[in-house]
């Protein structure tokens, strides 16, 4: 019998200025089922989840709860909570501050004689959590519990609340196996009651091992939706990064440079950040493209930002041409010729207020220290020294960054590392959200840099990117890294699978 | 090293509200046992703690329903000073009465909160910024009212001040062989009802427990389906009252009104609110916490007194540092917290 | 018309239309009801007149405001114990001075020994806020708030709460003028102060880690800037600053008044740095902006005095002035007149199409 439906999505579209976030997509959820939602980076994921929940309108489409007939909409959370939609996210949004019973009841108090009944709260929420196997202190603070058990408490009041449609946005991104483990049951159990589960996640195997059905998003499109066992991994993998099984053959290697010869130019031994990425070895020679892949929240950020002492290593150790660093904050590695290029432009990368100029002469000045100014002549040359050589297009080197598109915002960032002259460049999604011309510059620049003598360390999301300049590629997957693949080896296929990992190749 | 595991492993609110009890048990005993030949440990010295702070026991508690909520009020102690003036004003020259005079003043204290609390939640301006400014604004219109000193000689308020309420117990025999028992004036009354009433709406009300909500996290208070601007406006507009209530309790106490008068109070509600275990950063706190912060400041106040040779700025000078003490404990406890 | 559109648009959106604005209505303002407000005259070899006495009064809050500017850029808070520091300042120095008497009219220590702990002291006084703000990460007021109650009474300690005179004529020189200078020595102290600044934030980069802090500090730290040590630093300046300012209010009177020296001075100064056209959430800001803005409430506050209004009552006027000019900056506002923008554009575009 075919289970009921919950949930209905057609024809969804949402653009943002100059992006189509969604494209049409369509969405069905059924009663009693765990649903994946899958895609990388700018695949609409969220969108999805934020027009859903009423976060943010759309233009066109419809949704239907059940087999209603009539249209909703939803114009903010607490709406799409009166339909039975509740979300839980990754970073807990309940009130750390207040008891466990309080975050279950807080807005629907049970009252008495118009003051809240502690009683009746506290004993209820027993019941609740009890339903549902989590036995903890219900007058404790919520602080008091690991993200794990927050996360189930905020699954119970949605819950509570009656909600027959559960999104979970990345629940398990900052939880352990067994919490992991726990946080499963506890979906199991509600999916036994029939409640629908819409489950977003990066982790391949946690989709294999609680979802019925998998819908594919990609650059704001339908790819599809799938049984389970109708997916092999290795074709999720395909389909979410976009290329049929067909193509992968097809994809042609541009000539890179042997630097099997050379002495690593820096050498991570053990080097590892707890919570962010398990510890790791890497060698990086001079001259070096090498490739970070994996999907998102595999660490591959996190890995560069250890190196760069972004995020603080607390294990293992760097070594520059053999020598021993130490690496404590941004300022120390870029003293030792490192250059960073931040994922999130936006928040890490543009000082937005501040000129192109300055923007570009920052980092070099950082580097030379707070007394030794550079010369306003010699700023004003370098910096049109670099808007000719990236065509950055701004009407004049004193506009502020913010004024330009994300492509040129891009260009200027690069242009700051590209003038402190590092040794060792790490260029974390410098591709991101920037039209296709740009792109193929960036990917030549990276080449010529990488003829010049300079190690570059080059994460993307796009593995046709990587593949035309990275000579090698470290594969990582749950945070930590799990093989790398170089020369003969190096293709869409292969590296697919290493992504997939496990039992990837069970769809051969 | 150790000591970072410390403050990971005790839990924050019962530890600073334990050390505060703690301080003053300590200090008043220190008290009893230096000041012993000066009648320390006479109940009507303990009692007197409450009579003289009886207003900033309400502006305190006030202080701390907005800190609970993540804001912040240093407009109070100005707007004391702007109560008194107003209640003096109002008596002896605009012959209005005293009940009149005491419910203008209350309103205008809930006007002055709803201004300050529109400007911070509807505009989004820092907290500070707009207190600052109200702080200016209030000291300003006092001046404004009379910049000379206006004593009260209303009969009926002057009663209302001077009316003791003796205990039933605690008396002792005086050189004359009557029987004198401690008392305490009807604004220590007023103060502790406010108090009780306070304590009652942030455990037991619906309101009381969204500003906890608010202060601990303003996105999910929002995504739990609280209106948070209108939870910050009643905070402000709350405080407003409850400052000018305490007002009206300082005005019993001094029985004047002059510009000065009240410097320096928004540091002792602050300090009190801090003190006590209230969070700088929202949603930690409450007013029994703020009770025993006044009666710290208190307690230092009649040390001073009872000393007699120290200038009475020593009073500000050691709130300001038990202040920043209490600021670098919630801190250190706040960076443990995080590496959690 | 386009033309003179883009002009005028150009012209009301440079930085220091907003500052330049203001004291020219101040000015106007001034000139209608006081016809000789421009007139100087010369006595004794001084110049006088109305212009000359805001100048020269304004010299300790222009100091002030140098101070506050970094601060706020840096940190988007505000040093609210400015005012205080002044007084703590002052008290030191004329009691290293005094030698702890209440009147003297002979040094009773050198005098540079007094300047030099009176700014020391200052500095001090900026380093606590700075430890408090930068280290332990404390929102600036409250940190400043500290100072801002217990500066004065440090200051009362240091002089028993008494008002210490020192009756020196050398004393008075900092806060009146030299004999054959026409101008002011204060007018000169400010001027010195604001260019000594000002050549340091252009010969050193410190004026864009400032900027570059106070603006986006998540990136600020990954090209390399210590965005605690520059926020401290800014803090620190902003205490000597008040030193200074301190030093000069006390010798315009030649004693230490802990009650009265800065008193409301530190509400001028955020004026002045609102008033100058810097955001208060920080970022990118303009000291000649903030020294002007210094100059028109100091010019208010002189048009103020000439209205009757007293001291005392003055805080009612700037507090609102604050208000205004912090309610147009905040994105309330800002969706209000957009919104009344196109109301009026789509109300224009009708009347064409019909």
């Amino acid at each position: 019998m075919e289970p009921a439906i919950l949930l209905k999505m057609r024809n969804i579209r949402k653009t943002f200025p100059g992006v189509v976030a969604l494209d049409n997509v369509d969405f069905t959820l059924r009663a009693g089922e765990i649903h994946a939602l899958m895609g990388e980076n700018g695949a609409g994921k969220s969108t999805l989840i934020k027009v859903l929940t009423g976060a943010v309108d759309f233009e066109s489409g419809e949704i239907y709860i059940g087999d209603n007939q009539q249209r909703i909409v939803n114009r903010s959370p607490q709406e799409a909570q009166k339909n039975g939609i509740s979300t839980v996210y990754q970073e807990v949004n309940l009130c750390p501050n207040l008891s466990v019973a309080e975050n279950l009841f807080i807005g629907m108090e049970p009252k008495k004689g118009g003051f809240i009944d502690w009683k009746t709260m506290k004993k209820r929420a027993k019941e609740v959590l009890a339903g549902l196997d989590i036995n903890i202190d219900v007058s404790a603070n919520l602080e008091n519990y690991s993200i794990a058990v927050q996360q189930m408490v905020a699954i119970a009041r949605a819950v509570n609340m009656s909600a027959k449609i559960l999104i979970l946005d990345e629940p398990t991104s900052s939880l352990d196996d067994d919490e992991v483990e726990k946080l499963f049951n506890l979906m199991k159990k509600l999916k036994a009651g029939g409640t629908g589960i819409i489950f977003v996640t990066h982790f391949l195997e946690q989709v294999y091992a609680v979802c019925d059905r998998i819908t594919v998003l990609r650059n704001g499109a339908l790819v599809g939706e799938y049984e389970i066992e109708n997916l092999p991994r290795l074709e999720l993998v395909a389909k979410m990064l976009g290329k049929s099984f067909d193509d992968l053959e097809a994809i042609k290697r541009g000539n890179i440079p042997d630097v099997s010869g050379e002495n690593p130019l820096i050498e991570a031994k053990g080097l590892g950040c707890t919570g962010t990425i398990k510890p790791f070895d890497l060698q990086i020679k001079k001259g070096e493209v090498i490739g970070l892949t994996g999907l998102l929240g595999s660490g591959r950020s996190e890995l560069a930002r250890s190196l760069y002492g972004a995020d603080r290593a607390d294990c293992g150790e760097i070594r520059m041409k053999g020598e021993k660093l130490a690496v404590k904050s941004p300022l120390d590695a870029m003293k030792c010729g490192m250059g960073y290029l931040p994922e999130n432009r936006k928040e890490e990368g543009i000082i937005a207020d501040l000129s192109v100029r300055e923007n570009i002469m920052i980092a070099l000045q950082a580097k030379r220290g707070v007394f030794k100014l550079l010369g306003r002549k010699e700023q004003e040359e370098f910096t049109s020294e670099y808007i000719k050589l990236l065509q950055i297009k701004t009407a004049s080197p004193e506009t502020p960054i913010k004024q330009l598109s994300g492509g040129n915002q891009q260009k200027v960032i690069l242009a700051r590392w590209l003038l402190t002259h590092p040794e060792f460049l790490i260029l974390d999604e410098p591709t991101r959200g920037i039209d296709v011309g740009t792109k193929t510059e960036i990917q030549k620049l990276i080449a010529k840099l990488a003829d010049e003598g300079m190690s570059i360390m080059f994460i993307s999301s796009e593995i046709e990117e990587m593949l035309r300049v990275c000579g090698r590629m470290a594969v990582l997957r749950d945070r930590k890294k799990v093989g790398e693949i170089s020369g003969e080896e190096l293709s869409s296929e292969n590296i697919m699978k290493a992504i997939a990992g496990g039992a990837g190749n069970a769809g051969n | 090293m150790k000591l970072e595991n410390f403050f990971k492993k005790v839990n924050g609110q019962s530890f600073m509200l334990s050390v505060t009890i703690g301080l003053f048990a300590v200090m008043y005993i220190i008290g009893m046992i230096v000041f012993a030949s000066k009648g320390f440990s006479n109940l009507q010295v303990f009692l007197n703690l409450f009579i003289s702070n009886a207003g900033l026991i309400v502006v305190a508690s006030g202080m701390t329903v907005v800190m609970i909520a993540g804001g912040i009020d240093i407009s109070v102690g100005s707007v004391v000073a702007m109560i008194c003036m107003m209640l003096a004003s109002f008596m002896e020259k605009g012959g209005i009465s005293a009940p009149a005079a005491v419910l203008i003043c209350l309103l205008t204290g809930l006007v002055f909160g709803l201004v300050q609390g529109f400007l911070v939640s509807y505009f989004g301006i820092q907290p500070f910024i707009v207190t600052l400014a109200g702080m200016f604004f209030a000291r300003g219109m006092t001046a404004i009212i009379s910049t000379e000193m206006i004593s009260i000689k209303n009969e009926l308020f002057l009663k209302w001040a001077t009316a003791k309420i003796y205990l039933p117990f605690g008396g002792y025999v005086n050189k004359k062989g009557t029987m004198i028992y401690p008392y305490i004036y009807p604004s220590v009354v007023v103060a502790l009802i406010a108090l009780v009433l306070v304590f009652a709406m942030l455990k037991y009300t619906k309101f009381g427990r969204s500003l906890y909500a608010v202060g601990g996290n303003e996105q999910s208070a929002m995504l739990m389906g609280l209106d948070v601007r209108k939870v910050k406006l009643k905070a402000y507009v709350l405080n407003g009252f409850l400052c000018s209530l305490g007002g009206v309790l300082f005005a019993l106490n001094s029985c004047s009104g002059f510009v000065e008068q009240a410097k320096g109070f928004e540091m002792d509600a602050i300090a009190s609110a801090v003190i006590g275990g209230t969070l700088l950063t929202g949603g930690v706190g409450n007013v029994i916490g703020s009770l025993f912060g006044v009666l710290i400041k208190g307690t230092i106040e009649t040390f001073i007194t009872f000393q007699g040779t120290l200038s009475s700025w020593w009073t500000r000078i050691t709130i300001a540092a038990l202040l920043a003490f209490f600021i670098v404990l919630q801190s250190l406890f706040a960076k443990a917290k995080e590496k959690k | 018309m386009p033309e003179i559109k883009g002009r005028i648009k150009k012209i009301t959106s440079h930085r220091l239309f907003l500052p330049l604005l203001c004291l020219a209505l101040v000015l106007l303002f001034n000139i209608a009801t006081t016809p000789d407000f421009f007139k100087i005259s010369i006595k004794n070899g001084m110049l006088y007149g109305y212009t000359i006495d805001i100048i020269n009064r304004a010299s300790e809050l222009v100091i002030l405001s140098i101070g506050m500017t970094l601060v706020v850029a840096a940190s988007g808070g505000t040093d609210i114990s400015v005012g205080a520091v002044m007084s703590v300042a002052a008290a030191i120095c004329c009691f290293i001075l005094s030698g702890g008497e209440h009147s003297v009219s002979q040094y009773q220590n050198p005098f540079a020994l007094g300047i030099i702990l009176a700014l020391l002291a200052s500095l001090l006084c900026g380093c606590f806020n700075g430890l408090l703000v930068a280290k332990l990460k404390i929102q600036p007021m409250v940190a400043t708030l500290i100072l801002f109650t217990a500066g004065r009474g440090i200051a009362q300690l240091v002089t028993e709460g008494q008002i210490t005179y020192i009756r020196v004529p050398g004393y008075k020189i900092l806060g009146s003028a030299i004999p054959g200078i026409p101008l002011p020595l204060p007018v000169f102290a400010a001027v010195f102060v604001a260019l000594i600044t000002a050549l340091v934030l252009k010969k050193t980069a410190l004026g864009i880690y400032i900027q570059s802090v106070g603006i986006n500090s998540k990136a600020s730290r990954l090209v390399g800037l210590k965005s605690s040590a520059i926020i401290f630093f800014t803090y620190v300046f902003s205490g000597l600053c008040a030193g200074m300012a301190g030093l000069i209010a006390s010798s315009r009177i030649y004693s230490a008044d802990a009650n009265n020296i800065g008193l409301n001075m530190e509400l001028d100064a955020i004026l002045a740095v609102a008033l100058g056209g810097n955001s208060l959430s920080g970022g990118k800001f303009s000291l000649l902006g903030s020294i002007i803005g210094a100059y028109t409430i100091q010019a208010l506050t002189t048009t103020l005095y000439a209205m009757n209004v007293s001291a005392d009552q003055l805080p009612v006027y700037k507090a609102v002035v604050v208000v205004l000019i912090v309610s147009l900056q905040s994105p309330f506002a800002h969706k209000l007149l957009q919104k009344l923008k196109s109301r009026l554009l789509s109300g224009n575009s009708q009347r064409r199409a019909a």
